[in-house]
């Protein structure tokens, strides 16, 4: 006679809260050292931190209450963070970069989202775009705005700039490299290859110095170029190198199947490149163009060194102001908080990048 | 089908593909020589109305700035013609002795074959140096030394503060990796915490946070926290007893040595017994002997052979010691956290990496957790870990050159300043980039011969 017996219930140490605090934080005993070990390195950290940025702390925009209390001064942020935002921009004109901010985060948001993706719309407006925030930040031409030169332009607006800039100006001179290294051209490979190694070797600074000191003796002499243009130089040439290795990984990794099928149709090189080739290596190497695109992000930090006041330097410059002087630790904060917001955030993408596009694990 | 193929069909040689390429290339080479001098030319032109001299004359001249922290750099003087020759000697025997082994076996070379090697490399040189000892002089850099020398100095400051860097961060994020491995939920998120906030920080932002804060926090002279004067911490900087070898130090150095290769060959025995007859051998006791023994009793023969120089509180500053400045400092500690985030991810995802498979199986053959580690997981993980641990050392022996924005005197910061001073600007980045692309060729140079020892040998 078949009778049923229901199945027995896992012990209570097993299951349900208790069975998960025991299994991951208690047993066995060495664990238990670890939790407390782990308990205690996070009071030690962020308690202090904790005390400093909220119970001590205080919001006011009158430096001297802020004097007052032994913590963070938030009111320095508050009142600082339009320069944080745009540097020493007038600040009667600060209306056309928050514009050009709502074209760019408008653009990135619609690329973001799926079904926009494929539009052909989207790349003209992506081609147009740099022009009309160009047009806009600096005004002067066709506009009718009044011109707001160069070295008026800094803070985050700066480092976004320079690294949008970089990022599309490196994107077809890496892929032109990393053709040339694949290619098997006697003369055009060893270029490629010298410069991409040239540039990997050395380290951003000594480009930046290049671009800044060493680049206006290369010019013919009376032509001047402008400062951040010079970094601009300095960060595409450094970039486009370690961005031609990643698409050099991409180009490697399709199958010589495709190149074959493309050469019998009886393509010629550039089409072949453009049509077969290229939309297939640079899918594959989406996510770490991303990750390199991160690197930009971080590295236009060392614009500093040569004389631009961007997103870091700003802290220098808010911080010298005898109205708020020394508050260097609130304006790290701050500065660090905006990095990372945008680091994790381009890195999260590359890694949902990553998990949508099974073409990429392989 | 070749006589289908008319004669007047035949595509002329500039639209067949390759004309095309030849062309294209032709255009290339002709673009660039057209740029370069042009570029000479402007050069030329700019120098002289700057009125700039060019060439590396400027060398010589005397520096005149000074130097905040300052290595003693050994100048090999008479002897160095003696000592080039043992260096060239030394490298071409191992040269040859590689060639040999592989003439007669394809396998690479053994670990014995590569340590003979090394030893001749380095140690005919070295008995170069200790037969002409006087030909070896230790030069400090004063403000009337040369520019060669500054930036000799700055090199010496550099390549400390990378092979500091390579060691800690890889031991760092070896313990933030195990963290991030481990089953304890709350240790593995506060690693995944510190990857992610290290990783998506900028290393420039993270040195002025460890040298405009940090460091800034510390106490000044008078109230340096003081550790009983092994270790004293103040605004200044670091300040540890440093070793002084006394008569004996010779003795004892030597039986440290003998030590260790005593320990090898211990092992290489045990090993080989084990291989053979499959009998443990336990050494652990012999080896702690050996290793403890024979510097007991170089000790007790030649005397104490290191005395310790306690820093000192004397005027305004510490005397004495090894003093690390507060720039060293946060360059190091600065660098060796934002880099051991990144090896930590690499060594963790070398270890994910390796299949599940393989770790079960050697489960099913009975090895205990030690031994699948280290038999198993561990050798194929590095395969994985190798090649871009290599990027990460190099990524290094680069961004220590954003000491500049600190003010610690390596490469590009002392560099930076005789730019200033002479204004030799093409010869000084020139200089920078051809230094800087040695020490990554000898970095990818030494990784590449690690890794070709770890890779996978296939058939």
């Amino acid at each position: 006679m078949f009778q049923d017996i229901p199945d027995r219930q896992p012990p209570a140490t097993e299951v349900g809260v208790i069975g998960w605090v025991c299994k991951n934080l208690l047993c066995p005993w060495y664990n238990a050292v670890l939790t407390i070990v782990s308990c205690w390195t996070i009071w030690s950290a962020v308690a202090p931190f904790w005390e400093w940025a909220v119970t001590n702390a205080s919001i006011s925009l009158d430096p001297e209450i802020a004097k007052q209390h032994s913590g963070a001064a938030w009111g320095f942020i508050r009142d600082m963070w339009p320069v944080f935002m745009t540097g020493v921009y007038p600040a009667e004109e600060r209306w056309r970069p928050l514009i050009a901010l709502c074209i760019v985060v408008l653009l990135v948001s619609l690329s973001v989202v799926g079904s926009f993706r494929r539009s052909r719309w989207l790349k003209v407006l992506w081609f147009v775009s740099p022009v009309v925030v160009f047009a806009l930040v600096y005004g002067g031409g066709i506009t009718g705005l009044p011109v707001v030169g160069t070295h008026y332009w800094g803070g985050l607006m700066l480092t976004i700039m320079l690294s949008i800039v970089a990022m599309l100006a490196a994107f077809p001179i890496s892929v032109l490299l990393a053709l040339g290294r694949t290619s098997d051209m006697p003369i055009a490979k060893p270029f490629c290859v010298a410069y991409i190694e040239l540039i990997r070797g050395v380290p951003l600074i000594t480009i930046l110095f290049m671009a800044s000191v060493v680049l206006p003796l290369f010019l013919p002499s009376g032509m001047e170029l402008d400062k951040v243009l010079r970094a601009l130089v300095g960060i595409t040439m450094f970039f486009s190198a370690y961005l031609a290795e990643n698409i050099r990984g991409g180009l490697q990794g399709i199958s010589k199947g495709q190149y074959e099928a493309a050469d019998a149709l009886g393509m010629s090189y550039w089409k072949k490149t453009i049509v077969v080739i290229l939309p297939q290596a640079l899918r594959i190497v989406i996510p770490p163009m991303v990750n390199n695109f991160i690197g930009i992000l971080k590295d236009t930090s060392l614009v500093g060194i040569v004389g631009l006041v961007d997103l870091l330097q700003i802290a220098f410059a808010t911080t010298s102001n005898p109205k708020w002087f020394g508050r260097l630790e609130e304006a790290y904060v701050f500065i660090a908080f905006w990095y990372w917001i945008l680091c994790y955030a381009l890195s999260s993408y590359s890694q949902y990048l990553e998990r949508k596009m099974p073409s990429a694990s392989k | 089908m070749s006589e289908r193929l008319a004669p007047q069909n035949k595509v002329p040689f500039w639209r067949s593909p390759q004309g095309r390429a030849w062309m294209f290339q032709l255009c290339m080479l002709g673009g660039f020589l057209w740029l370069a001098v042009s570029m000479y030319r402007n050069t030329l032109v700019n120098l002289k109305t700057r009125g700039i001299s060019s060439g590396f004359g400027f060398l010589g001249n005397e520096a005149g700035f000074r130097i905040g922290e300052v290595t003693g750099i050994p100048l090999p003087q008479g002897g160095l013609l003696w000592f080039l020759l043992s260096l060239v000697a030394g490298l071409a025997i191992s040269q040859l002795i590689s060639r040999h082994l592989k003439s007669k076996s394809e396998r690479p070379m053994s670990s014995k074959w590569l340590s003979v090697c090394l030893l001749l490399c380095i140690g005919l040189p070295m008995l170069t140096l200790y037969i002409f000892r006087d030909s070896v002089e230790i030069v400090h850099y004063t403000e009337s030394s040369s520019y060669f020398m500054a930036l000799l100095t700055g090199l010496g400051n550099t390549l400390k503060v990378t092979v500091i860097g390579c060691v800690a961060s890889t031991i760092l994020g070896l313990l933030v990796a195990l963290g991030r491995l481990s089953p304890n939920w709350l240790l593995s998120n506060i690693c995944r915490w510190y990857v992610e906030l290290n990783r998506n920080l900028p290393v420039l932002l993270q040195l002025f946070f460890w040298y405009f804060i940090v460091l800034q926090q510390l106490p000044n002279v008078r109230k340096s926290i003081d550790l009983g004067g092994w270790l004293i911490l103040n605004k200044r900087g670091l300040y540890l007893p440093s070793l002084v070898p006394q008569q004996g130090a010779w003795l004892f150095c030597a039986a440290v040595v003998v030590g260790f290769a005593a320990v090898w060959i211990i092992h290489r025995r045990a090993r080989r017994i084990l291989d053979e007859t499959g009998i443990p051998v336990k050494i652990l006791f012999p080896s702690l002997a050996v290793l403890i023994g024979l510097p007991a009793l170089a000790w007790l023969v030649g005397g104490q052979p290191f005395t310790l120089d306690f820093p000192v509180l004397k005027g305004f500053n510490f005397k004495g010691g090894t003093g690390l400045t507060p720039e060293f400092t946060a360059l190091v500690v600065g660098l060796t956290v934002y880099v051991s985030a990144f090896n930590a991810e690499i060594i963790r995802s070398g270890i994910e990496a390796v299949s599940k498979g393989q770790r079960e199986a050697a489960r099913a053959l009975a090895m205990n957790e030690r031994q699948v580690m280290r038999i198993v997981i561990l050798p194929q993980a590095m395969r994985i870990i190798v090649p871009p641990m290599t990027s990460e050392y190099l990524a290094i022996a680069k961004n220590s050159s954003l000491a500049v924005a600190i003010g610690y005197p390596e490469f590009v910061s002392v560099g930076g300043t005789i730019l200033n001073q002479s204004g030799q600007a093409v010869e000084i980045v020139g200089v920078w980039m051809g230094v800087y692309l040695c020490i990554s060729l000898l970095i990818s140079f030494g990784m590449n011969i690690y890794n070709s020892k770890v890779a996978l040998v296939e058939r």
